[in-house]
């Protein structure tokens, strides 16, 4: 395993370099760098010329200049842009703002992908599969910077009108109700009985959510209270047992539903410490979550103790996160009100020199961070859902799930431990993959919702025919995606045995 | 060939019994399940009428199309340059089917917008298929050498491939756009081939890994048929599936990155246009003129799903395990 990281990292090494002659050599011809100075009107036009000159070595070959390029890079050294700007100043500044957008999308990406394409997987030919695969086709095929655009239009601009009287109108209530409706009837089987019920629960559930929403004004001050806190929890802790243990045995679902109530409880005895809490003092108490579930798991959990405890430390962890976007939510009014009713943005990382409290910083965060995200999101999730789908579904027709479903383990386990399990090892390798890829990938999205990125560093180096921040570009993202690809492949290996690094 | 053991009579001849079973050459059996899979056959009449709409409409190279308007001239606003295209009929209470003046409506100073977006779209269609043709080329033969001739041929041009993996596709794209812009859509078509060929590269020289070890090959070699023809006429003709496909999707792919690329400006560069660069120049319009950002959206839409479709079609076409006739 050494000796392969080992020749890897050194073939990888002389690729890179390589590369980095390739793009460095078509950087510099790709354009004149004198270009805007040279329709200057200033009178110390000369000396501006002879500045840049000599700034970026115009005088010497390119040969010259990548070299004592590598030579700065060897030292450390990443230069200064055409301007002298320092350009690892601006690296650390794009790389930040970059990974703060590109995280979240990939993990929620990852998140919804696989769970869609495992569900249409193990629907496989009904309607709601159908449907998944022809939106994974339509989004394969949508240009990310018309959708992005889209997006502020109607995610942003109209959604922030809207949020001043929201009240949804009927026909809006109709549709998201027979949305609701179809999606609940494509994932039942069954005779069409069965189905025709599904739909009209779904119509029914949807049109009164949505109707009840629209005349409480929810969206105006949203929020859950304790009660529908505890409901979300307690359905939380029904469905993740389901996942996790299955109903045979009592204990687990004891265990879970215990974490859900102190859960949804504490919050309320937490009162004080969550009205301005430190990510420090999040993290301490999800860390105390874990201990308090672990423990209820440990006692109730009977002859599953194993699974009751991961059930338990699942359902606590879900119910914190009710809890956390419940107070998100309450905070909403007050930073509506702060940023003179428009929660959206549609430009830049951050509301400048606005101060609030810990939720309301968390808010605009998310404000800034929601349109940008859904763009990158649509994109990923198309491909995520089209790999464990293809996954997923070759999994299950191996002879080993049949042996399980011969042996008579019930459904639940056949699909959560022996089918997703190794259904989601060629996943990894697409999540390392496409993880490396997107951080140079979201060139466009940054630029339509004007984020100072990774991608608008090479933009406006590109523009600008200064190799240098390109440069810098390139090495971060030429890095990252040989780095990430041999981490693949090693998690390959580790993750099937059937696989042999050589 | 009949299964049916008894001497049929006239009367119950194998065919009444629907109990033959015709022979069917490869091609007839690939032809025949592409034609089946319904949204490739969709793809494929979507993507013809765009072609055909694209480049007869307002002529290419010099020969004029039937539509009157060009894509550079201005002309008077009307209606404030809204489409005049109505497909709702009258007793659905719309204007009735009519095509009117200016279909899609008029950019700010007068352009035919039906025009000017059949232009984009010819461009666009144009890098789309060079870039498909050129790097399915070049990553071919760089595969097939790869592949079947091992060793330092391989090492060389597998290193040459990582070398330009690791260069982000939108990043050499960019590059290359920025070099190549100016000098229309048939020499960036060109040259963005030259750089985007490596994972198609890849994928042959997988296919060629696996299949020069075969029976068919090793027989081949042994009467002392040359490597070229070892190559083009016995490996290559059992890869055109796999080929196929790939070529099939990276045109989609290239319909995206050429729009991407224009609307960064740093494709196709004005006064020449294309679908991208048209939803840049027009995306501050939005609010006021919605229709010059909708139709070029649609357009690239329309082209890269039907082309996506085409390559999926072609995919359960080809793929030899593929036994389940689509309904």
């Amino acid at each position: 395993m050494i000796v392969f990281i080992a020749r890897r990292l050194v073939i990888s090494f002389f690729v890179l370099l390589a590369a980095t002659v390739i793009m460095f050599v078509l950087t510099a011809l790709s354009g004149d760098p004198l270009e805007d100075l040279r329709q200057d009107a200033s009178p110390n036009k000369a000396a501006k010329i002879a500045d840049r000159t000599e700034r970026m070595q115009l005088d010497e070959p390119i040969p010259v200049r990548y070299l004592s390029w590598l030579g700065n890079i060897v030292r450390g050294d990443l230069g200064v842009n055409r301007d002298g700007h320092d350009v690892a100043t601006m690296l650390g500044e794009a790389l930040s703002a970059t990974l703060q957008l590109v995280i979240a999308a990939t993990v929620m990406a990852i998140i919804i992908g696989v769970i869609i394409g495992i569900i249409s997987a193990l629907r496989q030919y009904s309607g709601f599969d159908y449907t998944v695969t022809f939106a994974a086709f339509v989004c394969f095929s949508l240009p990310i910077f018309w959708i992005a655009v889209m997006l502020k239009q109607y995610m942003a601009i109209e959604f922030n009108n809207w949020l001043k009287d929201p009240a949804i109108p009927p026909t809006v209530i109709g549709a998201l109700a027979l949305l609701s409706g179809l999606v609940f009837g494509a994932l039942t089987v069954g005779d069409r009985r069965r189905r025709l019920i599904s739909f009209a629960v779904g119509l029914a559930v949807g049109g009164a959510l949505f109707a009840f929403l629209s005349a409480t004004r929810w969206f105006a001050d949203p929020g859950f209270g304790l009660p529908l806190t505890l409901a979300i929890a307690l359905a939380g802790a029904v469905g993740l047992t389901v996942l996790s243990a299955g109903l045979r045995q009592r204990g687990p679902l004891y265990a879970a539903l215990a974490a859900a109530v102190i859960g949804a409880a504490s919050s309320e005895v937490l009162g004080p410490l969550l009205a301005d809490p430190s990510w420090l003092e999040i993290a301490g108490l999800a860390l105390l979550t874990v201990a308090v579930c672990a423990g209820l798991g440990y006692g109730i959990g009977g002859l599953q103790r194993r699974q009751a405890i991961t059930a338990a430390v699942l359902t606590g962890l879900f119910t914190g996160g009710v809890v956390f976007v419940d107070r998100m939510l309450q905070a909403f009014n007050g930073y509506s009100a702060a940023v003179r009713g428009r929660p959206i943005s549609t430009i830049g990382a951050r509301t400048p020199n606005f101060e609030g409290d810990f939720w309301q910083m968390n808010l605009d965060t998310a404000g800034h961070l929601l349109l940008p995200t859904m763009a990158l999101i649509l994109i990923s999730l198309a491909t995520y859902t089209r790999y464990s789908r293809a996954s997923m579904l070759e999994v299950m027709n191996q002879d080993y799930v049949r042996t399980a479903r011969a042996k008579g383990l019930p459904e639940r386990t056949v699909v959560v431990k022996h089918a997703f399990r190794n259904g989601l090892i060629p996943i990894t390798t697409l999540m390392a993959v496409d993880f490396a890829g997107v951080i140079g990938g979201a060139v466009v999205t940054e630029n339509v919702f004007g984020w100072q990125g990774m991608g608008n560093l090479f933009i406006d180096g590109l523009r600008e025919v200064d190799p240098a921040p390109v440069m810098a570009f390139f090495i971060v993202t030429g890095t990252a995606i040989v780095v990430f690809n041999m981490i693949a492949d090693i998690l390959y290996a580790y993750l099937d045995p059937r696989i042999r690094l050589s | 060939m009949t299964l049916n053991a008894q001497a049929p009579g006239p009367d119950t001849a194998p065919d009444a019994q629907g109990l033959t079973i015709t022979a069917r050459t490869q091609g007839q059996m690939v032809r025949r399940r592409f034609f089946r899979h319904r949204a490739a056959l969709a793809g494929m009449i979507i993507l013809g009428f765009v072609v055909v709409l694209a480049f007869s409409s307002i002529g290419f190279a010099g020969i004029p199309g039937w539509w009157d308007k060009s894509y550079l001239d201005t002309g008077a606003l009307v209606n404030q340059g809204k489409p005049t295209l109505s497909l709702v009929p009258e007793f659905l209470g719309g204007d009735g089917f009519r095509i009117g003046e200016h279909p899609f409506g008029q950019d700010d100073i007068g352009i035919d917008y039906f025009a000017l977006t059949m232009r984009g779209a010819q461009q666009s269609l144009i890098i789309a298929f060079l870039v498909g043709i050129v790097a399915t080329a070049v990553g071919t033969v760089v595969g097939a050498a790869a592949g079947y001739f091992r060793g330092a041929a391989e090492a060389t041009l597998m290193r040459l491939t990582d070398v330009m993996i690791t260069i982000p596709v939108l990043i050499i794209a960019a590059v290359i756009g920025r070099m190549m812009g100016d000098s229309g859509a048939v020499v960036l078509g060109l040259f963005l081939g030259l750089v985007l060929w490596p994972t198609l590269g890849r994928l042959v020289r997988g296919e060629f890994l696996s299949l020069r070890e075969k029976e068919f090959v090793e027989a081949a070699r042994a009467v002392g048929t040359s490597a070229k023809r070892i190559i083009f006429r016995h490996i290559l003709p059992n890869t055109v599936g796999v080929i196929i496909v790939a070529a099939t999707l990276s045109v989609a792919n290239a319909v995206l990155l050429e729009s991407a690329l224009s609307f960064l400006g740093l494709g196709v560069q004005a006064p020449d246009t294309s679908l991208g660069q048209l939803i840049s120049r027009y995306r501050s319009a939005m609010v006021t003129r919605p229709w010059l950002f909708w139709w070029p959206g649609l357009f690239i839409i329309l082209i890269a799903l039907s082309i996506n479709f085409i390559g999926d079609g072609l995919r359960d076409a080809f793929d030899p395990r593929q036994t389940r006739v689509r309904a």
